[in-house]
Order: C-alpha cells, then sequence, then structure tokens
C-alpha cells in the first residue's frame, strides 16, 4: 500500500515537473543537433500582416548569413498566437513543451506576451520580442532570458515632449485610447513635455477601440491649446485624423503623436495627415545606406515594402545570430549566451542600437513629418534612448 | 465651459442618445412583445454598418443605400424570425440566450469571411459633409445633425405605428395578453415575425447611419450592445418611451462624462444605471 502510494506520488511529482519544463526540454534538447526556433506571432486576425513582416524579417537576418545559427542547422516551428490574451499561456507552452524550442520569438500583441512572459520566466527558454511594447516585459517582470528588440510603449513619446516644446508649443492636450499602450504612451509623454517646462492642461480618453472622437474634439477646439498629443494607431489612427481635419482643428491646432499614429494609414487617412508630426525609432525614408540596401534586399525577397514590423523581425534575427554565434551554436550555456545578448550591438536599418541593462533597444528616435503621404525624417528627436526600466530586479 | 461649448457638447449628446435609442428601441420591442432575450441585437447594428459600406460604394446615393439596405436587412430578419427565433419563444431565457450567443459567433465568422479584418471607412456623401459655424471656433458636423434629423423621424414614426396604428394596436394586443389576442383574430405568428423584422431593421438602419462617423470593424456590435443593454434596463424593460428617455441619458452622462471627467467616463454609465435601479428596481418606466 505504502510502495503503490509512493509510486503513485514520485510519478505525480515527475509528471508536474515535467509539465512545468523543469525536466522535459534540457532531455531533448541534448538529443537534437538543430536548434529549434520557435514563432510565436499572429498569422490570422488584425495583426496578421505584422506575424508575417516580423517572420520574413527574421529569416532575412538570418538567411543573409547563411542560414544557420552558430555554424548549427535550424529547424523551425510556428504557432499562431491569434492575438489572443487569454490564449498566450496555452500557446507559449506548446512551442516549450511540445516542441521543445531553444528560442521563442513572440509576439505583437502586449496582452499576449504577458502570457509568454510567465511561461518564459517558469521554464527559463530564451524570449526575443519583435514587437510588443508593454513596460512590464522590461521593467516588472524583466528576465535574465527575455530581451526585447523593438521599444517599450513609453520609448517614441519620450522623445515627443522636448520635440514640441522646441517648436514653441508651451501648452497641450493629450489624447488616447484609455488601455495600457495608451496609458503606458502618456507617461512617456508627460514626463518628457513637463521636464522640459509644457503644461498638459487635460488628459482626454476613450475606451479602447472607441472612434467617437466627436465630443472630446469639440472639447479641444473650445480649450484652444497651443497643440495636441496623442497615441493611436491602425484604423483608429486614421479615422482621428480624419476627424481632427472635420473638426475644423487641423491648420489650427498642430497635432503631434507616437509614431504609431502614421504607420501604414497615410492612404487611408490622406491629405488630412499632411503636416503632422511624430516621434519613432523608424522611418521608411530614413536616408542611410544601411535602411536602403535592406529596403531593396527586402522588396527582392518578399515582393513586398519592408515596415516598422519588418525591421523589428530583422533585429530579432540579429540578435539572435549575434548570441548564437558566441556559444558556437551551443544555446544551453545560458550565462555566456545572455552575456552576448545583453552586450550585442545591432547594426540596424533603423540606425545602430545597443541593449540597455534591462534588455531593451537603447536607440534614436526620429522625428517625422507627414509629407505626400510619406513620414519623412526631419532630424532626430532623442539620441541613444533608454527605458526606465523601473522596478525591474534580474534574478 | 462656456455656453457655446456647453450647447455643442449637447448636440453631442443628444446625437449619441439618439442613435443609441434606435438601438434600444429595437431590443426593447423584442424582448417586451416576444419576452425574447437577444444578444444577437449587436450583430445586426454591425450587420447594417457593413451593408452600408457595400452599398454606399455600390449605389455612390445615400438614399439608394439606406433604402435598398434597409428592405435588405428587414427581409434577413423575417428569414431569421422564421427560421430559428420563433422556435424558441416558448424555451427558457437561457436557451435563448445561447442561442443568440452562438449566433454572434456565426455572424462574426461570415463578416469575416464576406468583408475580411480590416477597418473600413465609409466616406460621408459630398452634399452633407462640411460643418455649420456656430461661434469663431467651434462648429458643428452637418452630418451629425443629419444622423439626428433621421434618427428622430424614425422615434416619431415608431410611436405613431405603436400608438394609432391598427397594426399597432395588435401588437400591444399581443403583448399584453397573447391567447386573448389570438382567440380575438389577431395572427400573432405574423405580428411576432413583424416586430422582429422591424428591430432587426432599426438596428441596420442605426449601423447604415453611424458607419461614416464611427468606422467599419469587427466586432463593432460588443460595445454598442452593452449601452444597449444599458439603456434597456435604465428605461425599463418592454418600454419604447423608456428607452428614449434612457437613451438621451446616457448621451448627457457619457458625452459629459467624456469632457469632464476623462479618467472615470467609462464607468459613469454604469454608475448612472446603478443609481436607477438603487431608485427604481424595474427601470424608469416600467410598463
Amino acid at each position: 500500500m505504502t510502495t503503490r502510494r509512493l509510486v503513485l506520488s514520485r510519478s505525480a511529482a515527475l509528471v508536474g515537473a515535467a509539465s512545468s519544463g523543469l525536466i522535459l526540454p534540457s532531455m531533448v534538447r541534448a538529443q537534437s543537433g538543430k536548434v529549434r526556433v520557435g514563432f510565436m506571432l499572429p498569422y490570422t486576425g488584425t495583426y496578421a500582416q505584422l506575424g508575417v513582416a516580423i517572420e520574413n524579417g527574421v529569416r532575412m537576418a538570418i538567411d543573409q548569413q547563411g542560414g544557420k545559427l552558430g555554424g548549427r542547422e535550424i529547424e523551425w516551428f510556428k504557432v499562431d498566437d491569434e492575438s489572443e490574451p487569454s490564449k498566450g499561456v496555452e500557446n507559449a507552452s506548446k512551442l516549450v513543451q511540445r516542441d521543445k524550442v531553444d528560442v521563442l520569438i513572440g509576439t505583437v500583441h502586449s496582452g499576449v506576451q504577458m502570457g509568454i512572459q510567465k511561461v518564459a520566466r517558469d521554464t527559463g527558454v530564451l524570449n526575443l520580442i519583435p514587437n510588443a511594447g508593454v513596460l512590464a516585459a522590461t521593467r516588472s517582470l524583466c528576465a535574465p532570458n527575455v530581451f526585447r528588440a523593438s521599444y517599450t510603449n513609453s520609448q517614441p513619446t519620450l522623445a515627443l515632449g522636448k520635440a514640441m516644446m522646441d517648436r514653441g508649443h508651451k501648452k497641450a492636450v493629450w489624447i488616447s485610447w484609455k488601455y495600457a499602450a495608451g496609458d503606458e504612451a502618456l507617461e512617456g509623454f508627460k514626463q518628457s513635455y513637463t521636464a522640459a517646462g509644457g503644461t498638459i492642461v487635460k488628459e482626454l480618453g476613450l475606451p479602447f477601440p472607441n472612434v467617437e472622437f466627436q465630443a472630446l474634439l469639440t472639447e479641444i477646439a473650445a480649450l484652444k491649446p497651443d497643440a495636441v498629443a496623442c497615441f493611436f494607431a491602425g484604423g483608429g489612427a486614421a479615422k482621428f485624423i480624419k476627424d481632427y481635419a472635420a473638426a475644423g482643428l487641423k491648420g489650427k491646432i498642430p497635432l503631434y503623436g507616437s509614431g504609431f499614429l502614421t504607420e501604414g494609414i497615410l492612404d487611408a487617412a490622406g491629405p488630412a495627415a499632411e503636416g503632422i508630426v511624430t516621434t519613432m525609432h523608424y522611418a521608411d525614408s530614413l536616408d542611410t545606406p544601411r535602411n536602403k540596401q535592406f529596403r531593396l534586399e527586402y522588396a527582392k525577397a518578399f515582393r513586398s515594402q519592408p515596415d516598422v514590423y519588418a525591421v523589428q523581425g530583422y533585429d530579432t534575427g540579429l540578435l539572435l545570430i549575434q548570441g548564437a554565434n558566441a556559444v558556437k551554436g551551443d544555446m544551453s550555456a545560458k550565462p555566456a549566451l545572455y552575456k552576448a545578448l545583453e552586450g550585442a550591438v545591432i547594426d540596424s536599418p533603423r540606425g545602430k542600437w545597443t541593449m540597455s541593462k534591462f534588455h531593451n533597444p537603447v536607440q534614436d528616435i526620429y522625428l517625422r513629418q507627414v509629407e505626400n503621404k510619406e513620414n519623412k525624417v526631419i532630424g532626430v528627436a532623442a539620441k541613444a534612448l533608454a527605458d526606465s526600466g523601473a522596478g525591474c530586479r534580474m534574478g | 465651459m462656456d455656453f457655446a461649448t456647453f450647447l455643442i457638447q449637447l448636440l453631442n449628446s443628444v446625437q449619441y442618445g439618439l442613435l443609441l435609442f434606435m438601438l434600444a428601441a429595437g431590443l426593447t420591442l423584442i424582448f417586451g412583445i416576444m419576452g425574447v432575450v437577444n444578444l444577437a441585437h449587436g450583430s445586426f447594428y454591425m450587420l447594417g454598418a457593413y451593408l452600408g459600406y457595400s452599398l454606399s460604394a455600390a449605389f455612390d446615393n445615400l438614399a439608394w443605400a439606406l433604402g435598398v439596405g434597409t428592405l435588405l436587412a428587414v427581409a434577413f430578419g423575417f428569414a431569421l424570425e422564421w427560421l430559428l427565433f420563433r422556435h424558441f419563444y416558448h424555451r427558457d431565457h437561457l436557451d435563448q440566450v445561447l442561442l443568440t450567443f452562438g449566433l454572434i459567433y456565426i455572424f462574426e465568422e461570415l463578416r469575416s469571411i464576406v468583408w475580411g479584418d480590416e477597418v473600413h471607412g465609409v466616406a460621408i456623401p459630398a452634399l452633407l459633409d462640411g460643418s455649420l459655424p456656430l461661434t469663431d471656433t467651434l462648429s458643428y458636423p452637418i452630418y451629425r445633425l443629419f444622423m439626428s434629423g433621421i434618427c428622430l423621424v424614425i422615434a416619431a414614426g415608431l410611436y405613431l405605428l405603436i400608438s394609432k396604428t391598427r397594426l399597432g394596436m395588435k401588437i400591444r394586443a399581443g403583448a399584453f395578453n397573447r391567447d386573448m389576442a389570438e382567440s380575438l383574430g389577431v395572427n400573432i405568428k405574423l405580428i411576432h415575425a413583424t416586430v422582429f423584422a422591424l428591430g432587426v431593421g432599426l438596428a441596420a438602419v442605426a449601423g447604415m447611419v453611424a458607419a461614416p462617423v464611427s468606422s467599419v470593424y469587427p466586432n463593432m456590435g460588443a460595445s454598442v450592445l452593452i449601452m444597449c443593454f444599458v439603456v434597456v434596463v435604465i428605461g425599463g424593460i418592454g418600454s419604447v418611451r423608456g428607452a428614449l428617455i434612457a437613451a438621451l441619458l446616457v448621451g448627457l452622462v457619457d458625452t459629459f462624462g467624456k469632457v469632464l471627467l476623462p479618467s472615470m467616463a467609462s464607468m459613469l454609465v454604469y454608475m448612472l444605471m446603478a443609481a436607477v435601479l438603487l431608485w427604481k428596481p424595474e427601470g424608469l418606466f416600467k410598463q
């Protein structure tokens, strides 16, 4: 009786340990000759194009280096995360437990990233974030094995405040959706704008993804600030820009924003977008040989124009290559691998960037203005800008 | 807030309130008269918006798009009632909730297959584009006045239909005592189908009219549906007059909340609902 109970409890403990990833991955890793790379990206739904662009970027970076990582062949795995936060943990676990990946590349949606973050912290799998800007990933929930190759939500707006003051706008209204990304963008703007001496006369918000802007635009017209700063993205951004012009505010009160405001929607927004100034870590029109070469090669390989997401995917690939080369493909040599990633200098189409000690890019933020349906770079809003990493304890 | 701003925000409130009324009226009619809890009502709104998007592109004429769209939506309502809903009048609310909840998923999937997952904009017709200057800095978009106008006309029509016509009398009789009305020769089945199609039509027209100012996007029915239920609960279940008053109240609270208390805006409407329920647990105008 006792032995049977012992056997039962021991095997239960073993299954438990295995399913939490403590045993299985290391067992299998030792047997495999290939580096196992898993993509957890949105391949359906609203963000499908972003997922494809990111995967293209990663593959392009690795193909340019002969298609190997640290001299080892690669085996690819893919999971569609559907941008569905409630399935985040389950989907990430599939890659880690079932496919035994050495590195998990994902994802776009910040809510889904929180699921990946949990799995990465529980299992110790290397996670490279190619987009999701949620602050917690490299702040309160930071981890030695999680690295971001994109941006934090507050990084673009952290450069916006000073740029607006430099242009003589002392009083501004802030408007965005009331949800995590909007609040985090506001955090960056508030910090840089007040530090530069500006005053935010009002913070306006509406629930995501509501696009009934009318009441708020009326309020802005009545407040008559020097300028408006905002965070919107996608279809809602195009709608906001058009409504802003329709309300008669365009030309009277200049509109500024986090760069996502004018990414991918300039055709949809049309002339209403002309003149809008935004800050971001990349612009299609960035006039450097590195960017031009990248754009040409990407267009040749995938028959489409690269965007900021393709660049972030490309940089994720470059980062992975640097790490894998430093340990000659032995992805289980974790201390050496993390050290190489922390010391990485990425020669990116967006300009050279380095990794902060909180595992987020230290990068230039550009000032861009919409001109003839293009985000034209008109300067650098901030050199080598880092995220504060507040609350991060690597352990 | 100066007087001119106040006035314009009042216009914004009324416009939003009237749109909500169009939706809530259908919801409350279908519940009040047939006892069906219809969670798919938001999907009819979405269907209307997508119809408006396709039809305004096809006809390039607002009147035609609205007319054809309304006819299509009403026909769709009749078909849906005949195929599905009439089998559920005598089932309990849980079955109805499951049916209509399932329909939400089916409509979303169909929407995804037919129209894709992108956000679409609908152009405001040239005739109604532009805005009326009210003060030197503030102006009001003409299209929103037009929206309010359409909603008012429909609200008035609905009132006349229900309180002044023979059909309205039968609808009221059927709601009041179904068996008695039936034994007096009222064709209850036809009445039910008509009311249902009317509800679908109202929601679809609301979607079509709102499409140019709200954009057309996946899942757009969800948030609107919640607001509709809030309106119906505040106004009193089954009361069209209650829906009108409650919709205007919600419009006011939501619009002025967004402007005066932005950080609490999304909560205020629910606080209003809670307050009304404490004071009048059956809603303002329970029949």
